[in-house]
């Protein structure tokens, strides 16, 4: 199952990012930039080569534990990174491909939804639930919960809902300000 | 497109709907077409991410072009643009000898001059389409005589500005200390 999900606009900037609560975000965060990278060689490789595939598969192995991150690029330049703990499961093939033709269809709704302006971060919780079930998140796909994040402030926070917004506001120290 | 007709009316009526409250003094009336062009931009942008979901990828601006005359236009007006000049340094001209939105009014000189604002939104959609796909463009139409048209393209070299929205990525770490991501020692190719 995938432990971290993120939506990357043609800009290289991040739409969306949905990782497990239990794992440091700022790591996966880091491998998704990272991996944009081999995105852009795949692209430009692929680009030479003739060959009409949508799906590209990269396996970018982190030191400490099994991670393949997983690459697919719509025609409309927005990257979907998916990173997965393979020491777990033996995923196949297809239900990577599966799990990327679902994060498509739900990303063209975002992109249908007349209230959503292209290039805004995705902040609606509806839009790409049918993604965020997949990952072993489960329905808690809000949000961790607890929020264990204390005087920080992260990419994340526009899509906290309101409860875990509430608690981190209320535990957040004045930084130096 | 369930119903052409459906568009049609519905397309007919956003054009004087928009028109009339320019007369009420709430839109200077240069700034209808732009209001048309902009629905069109939002509506285009929209409808290329559900068309080209399933299509493979492109390998070029014509191919490009080419899926905007074929496929898209199949989808949208039920008929394919008749015609595709390039002077393949970024010019298209997309003739369509019987544009659906025009068919309905009289085939003479008579609307000649009301034409364009029934060509702004479709302007429009040709831009978002192109936009979302990564093609800077303008896109003007012109019309010679009813219900050919013209639409032309014009491809921009645009910049991107990928260094500035790479910030977004700074991240605070707790405990306390400041950690920031700054720009990795990679190179993102823009």
């Amino acid at each position: 199952m995938a432990v971290c999900i993120a939506v990357i606009a043609k800009e290289n900037y991040p739409l969306y990012i949905r990782s497990t609560p239990t794992e440091n975000e700022l790591k996966f965060h880091y491998m998704v930039h990272t991996s944009l990278d081999v995105v852009d060689e795949k692209i430009s490789a692929m680009a030479k080569a003739l060959v009409d595939q949508r799906e590209l598969y990269l396996d970018l192995l982190y030191p400490t534990e099994d991670y393949k991150v997983y690459g697919y690029v719509t025609n409309s330049k927005v990257k979907f990174v998916m990173v997965v703990d393979s020491s777990n499961t033996a995923l196949r093939d297809n239900e990577i491909r599966s799990m990327f033709r679902k994060l498509h269809n739900s990303y063209t709704d975002v992109m249908c939804n007349p209230f959503y302006n292209p290039g805004d971060r995705i902040q609606s919780r509806w839009a790409l639930l049918p993604v965020s079930a997949s990952s072993p998140g489960g329905p808690y796909f809000l949000c961790p919960h607890p929020v264990q994040v204390g005087p920080a402030f992260c990419v994340l926070l526009p899509s906290l809902c309101r409860t875990c917004l509430a608690i981190l506001v209320a535990k957040m120290q004045p930084f130096g300000k | 497109m369930a119903d052409e007709a459906l568009f049609l009316l519905l397309h007919n009526e956003m054009v004087s709907g928009v028109y009339k409250s320019a007369e009420q003094g709430e839109v200077e009336n240069g700034r209808c077409i732009t209001k048309l062009e902009n629905m069109g931009f939002r509506v285009g942008q929209g409808l290329i991410e559900r068309f080209t979901k399933d299509t493979a990828r492109f390998k070029d601006e014509l191919d490009i072009m080419k899926f905007i005359c074929k496929d898209f236009w199949t989808t949208v007006f039920k008929k394919q643009i008749d015609n595709l000049r390039t002077n393949h340094q970024g010019i298209y001209v997309l003739q369509d000898n019987k544009f659906r939105l025009l068919t309905q009014m009289s085939a003479g000189k008579q609307y000649l001059e009301h034409a364009s604002k029934y060509l702004a939104f479709t302007c429009g959609l040709i831009r978002g389409g192109l936009s979302n796909l990564g093609i800077k463009s303008i896109v003007t139409a012109e019309v010679s005589s009813m219900p050919a048209c013209k639409f032309q393209g014009t491809m921009q070299k645009g910049v991107t500005d990928t260094p500035n929205k790479m910030f977004q990525w700074i991240l605070c770490h707790r405990n306390g200390r400041l950690r920031r991501l700054t720009k990795p020692n990679i190179i993102l190719k823009t």
